[in-house]
């Protein structure tokens, strides 16, 4: 029986870990940019979007989500999308990410005196215009230390895709408990990993939230 | 007889005959508007002539704030029309509301200056954005202005660093640098401290003198009656009384004005 040393696990961790950080940097930019969309949706005064949007919402925080993730990987499948594990869970953290982000967003643009509004409609400005110019600069300040507190979510969020077979950090941490015998060792390298990914985001949450306020 | 214009003959949209010289820029008729099923302006009817000073005033909640705020189109009427300078205001059209907007500056209780840019940026953002007014023009004009109105030195300075009397300076500056045809300018004096309402009312007055089409919901009574055409009484949604302020102030033919000048000097 082969022998492992502390290295050897902690080397596959971290090659493990490569995909929890490419996972979350996807799922983040992919909420961002869809997130952004929704945004604009629930701004634009129809109230059929807007309604969509709410409904959308609270499906994806009303429901687990490691739920989200079986649906759509065996939803897919059984819809004759030929999905993989990484597919998957690409698309299923950046949709949770979407609705999260959204409503952290929503808050901070609802958070802009109506009156910014009013006086840039009332220079003639476009919607548009309003929400380039007037709205998003101040809304960013009010919204960037959530978002970036948010991203902690998401990172451990990742996490969940291990069940779908996607070998990230904790499937990995798994497959190694299961190899080494060393469940202990190989879940407490796991978590100090998760920590030193999330620990520098949530510091710089903080600090960005003490610069803006 | 009146001969009729070629672009009326063909009914094109520019061929409103109040448009014409001495025809009032602001043609308000049949106006109601309704909150759910209260009613806050039950029917109002106002013509507006170019370069005219109008003073609204009346008891909060009489409709005043309403009305001025439906002219840019900030509240949405039920019934009725509403002509801006020959444009119909037309909430469905973001076109057709732009242009009008255009004509048509708007000054707040709460100067609503934007507060992430600087004060010359505050001036210039509309007319770089909306007019596409070139570069070194919008910077002539905004320093022109800011200095028309005594803060030439504050192009640089950012809104919170400003008193309110200069916050409300800045954006009157910024609502002229849009050319409008009309200046609404709703309680404009009332967040402010009492040693810093004259120098704004200064600057207001200054524009009645030079022509510019005024309508001011106010509380300064003593500067309607000085500045204004006409003072315009509203109660319950309706226009009460309008005329001339020595006729108003000096004379009020119904019970209600008589009331609410007198709950003024209490």
């Amino acid at each position: 029986m082969p022998e492992f040393t502390l290295w050897d696990i902690v080397r596959n961790l971290l090659l493990a870990a490569r995909w929890t950080v490419a996972l979350s940097f996807i799922a983040f930019l992919g909420g961002t940019v869809f997130g952004l969309l929704l945004l604009l949706m629930r701004l634009s005064g129809r109230r059929v979007l807007e309604r969509l949007v709410g409904i959308y919402v609270q499906l994806f925080q009303g429901t687990p989500l490691l739920m989200q993730l079986f649906l759509l990987y065996f939803g897919l499948a059984v819809m004759g999308v030929n999905t993989s594990a990484w597919l998957a869970a690409c698309v299923a953290l950046t949709l949770y990410a979407s609705a999260y982000l959204t409503e952290i967003w929503r808050g901070a643009v609802a958070a802009i005196p109506r009156g910014q509004w009013e006086a840039s409609a009332s220079l003639a400005l476009s919607f548009g215009q309003q929400f380039r110019h007037i709205i998003l600069p101040q809304a960013l300040r009010i919204a960037v230390a959530p978002t970036v507190g948010f991203l902690v979510q998401v990172v451990k969020g990742t996490a969940l895709a291990s069940v779908i077979g996607f070998v990230e950090l904790t499937k990995a941490g798994g497959m190694i408990a299961n190899v080494t015998y060393e469940p202990m060792l190989t879940y407490a390298c796991v978590a100090a990993m998760y920590f030193v990914l999330c620990f520098p985001i949530s510091l710089y949450a903080r600090a960005l939230e003490r610069k803006l306020a | 007889m009146i001969a009729v214009p070629e672009s009326v003959a063909k009914g094109g949209p520019s061929a409103e005959p109040h448009t014409q010289v001495g025809a009032p820029i602001l043609r308000i008729t049949a106006l109601r508007k309704s909150y759910g099923t209260h009613e806050v302006l039950r029917g109002i009817d106002l013509d507006v002539m170019r370069g005219e000073v109008l003073a609204i005033i009346g008891k909060s909640g009489s409709g005043k704030s309403t009305l001025l705020r439906c002219i840019n189109g900030l509240e949405v009427f039920q019934h009725g029309s509403l002509i801006v300078d020959g444009k119909h205001l037309l909430y469905d059209n973001p076109k057709a509301m732009r242009d009008l907007r255009q004509g048509v500056g708007m000054i707040f209780q709460n100067f609503n200056l934007f507060p992430h840019l600087s004060v010359g940026r505050n001036v210039m953002l509309a007319p770089h954005l909306v007019k596409k007014r070139p570069g070194a023009e919008n910077d002539a004009r905004a320093r022109q202005l800011l200095a028309r109105v005594g803060l030439a030195e504050k192009f640089d300075a950012m809104p919170d660093k400003l008193s309110g009397g200069q916050q409300q300076r800045v954006a009157i500056a910024r609502a002229l640098a849009m050319d409008p045809a009309i200046m609404l300018c709703d309680e404009i004096t009332s967040a402010l401290d009492p040693e810093l309402v004259g120098e704004v009312l200064r600057v207001v007055e200054s524009l009645a003198d030079e022509g510019m089409t005024l309508l001011m919901v106010t509380h300064e009574m003593s500067f309607a009656r000085k500045v204004a055409d006409r003072v315009i009484f509203m109660h319950q949604g309706l226009v009460h009384e309008i005329g001339p302020p020595a006729e108003l102030f000096g004379a009020p033919r119904t019970p209600e004005l008589r009331q609410f000048l007198s709950s003024l000097h209490d």
